[in-house]
């Protein structure tokens, strides 16, 4: 390393990988863990508290879905009681009566609610759960009442990016403080769905004026965050910020990774909380350090200015489309895979006559080939 | 589109507030005083900081600024410039409620 280690800001806690929705774009790992693989309460307690030891700022608890962890309320008061700022991420359906309020109680900070549609036959379909519409905005409402700030998040793909004006009439009518319109990154479930996710050049077109025109329009009443869709990119994201350069995120048995997809890339090895301190997982494990900073760096990045902007983008993009993990990201009008990322996006169009029937839906045992293996 | 809420203007008469999703945390790792908003954190100057803390919801924009004149011996109306600019801008992204 070339520079001094900085210590973590921020981390995802996916407390659990169960949830009653089954989007085809999770971004969840195709092999789920169930229940009694997730760390324990008491766990999870000495991890968040080494984690603000360490310097994090930021928790975003997440899954699956967070809420059907029973014990919820105790790990916000734990995170609070360190001053800990907590972002619940939720999906919004079947959380029982009275638990909102104590969450808030607990001393949560931000609640985001996800919509998969902002209709209620997109919700439900997307989210392969009948009448999870209507219950996400009862969770908005019991959010609000209790005193909550609200983000709504939006995942666009093709199935729905037409509906972003309706997402926004959406936020603004549950009085959200802000919306996230995220164009699905593919990988995990999304990368196994991606031909019957992708949208077309044009509708990306259309929707990038509209969330621009809204973000003007509402100043100081609503915050728009866009998220981009990589496929239509000239330069990539800085993925978390960069690699294990501000956030790391914690999987359900503990096991600490620099993203959600990292897993995929097979060269590396991850290492469990309780094995090792988080401290030393975060200086020392060799996959942290494996694309830290820029000392990894090949040509076009080495040399490029941007190189600490987007800090050579993601990497699990580059291992799934150039097929080597420490290639510049495809997304990058400078890597030499650039235009398969174009070509991906005419192949999809192509294909587009598949029903919605095909989508592979996020489920706990089964295969990423779409069979379903009760061995997993 | 359907806007049922309106954007807040700062006037000398508001008393801004910090929303319920926004907090000061001072962070012993950093040796520094940090701004928590959601997926945000942000690392204010002294100037900046001292505007957020006295954003109590009692105080009004007309007495920060006398107030802000005094501690930094400034003249008024540049720290009323400052400070009108400063609020609105976190106004309008959300952070501080007029």
């Amino acid at each position: 390393m070339s520079k001094a280690l900085l210590p973590p800001i921020g981390m995802l806690a996916e407390l659990t990988h169960r949830c009653p929705l089954q989007c085809p774009y999770c971004s969840n790992p195709l092999e789920l863990l169930k229940a009694n693989l997730e760390l324990d309460t008491r766990t999870w307690l000495h991890l968040f508290s080494q984690a603000a030891d360490l310097g994090v700022l930021q928790v975003h608890l997440s899954g699956g879905e967070p809420t059907l962890r029973r014990d919820l309320e105790q790990l916000i008061a734990g995170l609070s009681a360190r001053g800990v700022y907590t972002n619940l991420i939720t999906a919004g359906v079947g959380i029982a009566e009275g638990r909102i309020e104590a969450f808030a109680e607990a001393g949560l900070d931000h609640l985001q609610l996800s919509f998969q549609g902002a209709r209620p036959a997109t919700t439900d379909r997307i989210g392969n759960h009948w009448g999870s519409h209507e219950k996400k905005l009862e969770t908005a409402r019991r959010a609000r009442a209790a005193g909550l700030s609200l983000t709504i998040n939006a995942p666009v793909h093709r199935h729905n990016i037409e509906e972003v004006p309706e997402f926004i009439d959406l936020a603004l009518s549950l009085g959200a403080e802000r919306l996230e319109i995220a164009n699905v990154q593919y990988a995990g479930w999304a990368l196994a769905n991606r031909s019957l996710l992708m949208p077309d050049r044009a509708a990306v077109d259309r929707q990038a004026d509209i969330v621009a025109a809204a973000q003007e329009q509402l100043a100081g009443i609503m915050t728009i965050d866009f998220v981009t869709p990589d496929y239509f990119a000239i330069y990539p994201k800085p993925c978390m910020g960069g690699w294990a350069r501000d956030a790391f995120m914690v999987a359900p048995d503990g096991t600490v990774l620099p993203c959600h997809a990292a897993q995929t890339i097979p060269s590396l090895r991850f290492e469990r909380f309780g094995d090792r301190s988080l401290a030393e997982i975060w200086t020392d494990s060799p996959a942290f350090n494996a694309f830290r900073g820029t000392e990894w760096m090949r040509e076009p990045c080495r040399s490029c200015e941007r190189r600490e902007v987007d800090w050579g983008g993601c990497r699990c993009q580059a291992l799934a489309i150039v097929g080597d993990a420490a290639a510049t990201d495809p997304a990058c009008i400078k890597s030499t895979a650039h235009t398969r990322m174009a070509a991906l996006v005419d192949e999809t169009r192509r294909s587009k006559t598949a029903g919605d029937d095909a989508f592979i839906y996020r489920r706990i045992g089964r295969d990423f080939d779409g069979s379903y293996n009760p061995r997993r | 589109m359907t806007a049922p809420r309106e954007r807040a203007i700062v006037s000398l008469r508001s008393a801004p507030s910090l929303p319920r999703h926004v907090r000061i945390q001072y962070d012993p790792v950093r040796l520094a005083f940090a701004v928590l908003a959601p997926e945000k954190v942000f690392w204010p100057n002294d100037i900046s900081l001292d505007i957020l803390r006295r954003c109590d919801g009692q105080s009004t924009v007309e007495r920060i600024i006398a107030d802000l004149a005094a501690d930094y011996d400034a003249d008024p109306q540049d720290v009323a410039d400052d400070v009108i600019a400063f609020l609105q801008e976190w106004s309008d992204k959300l952070l501080v409620k007029l």
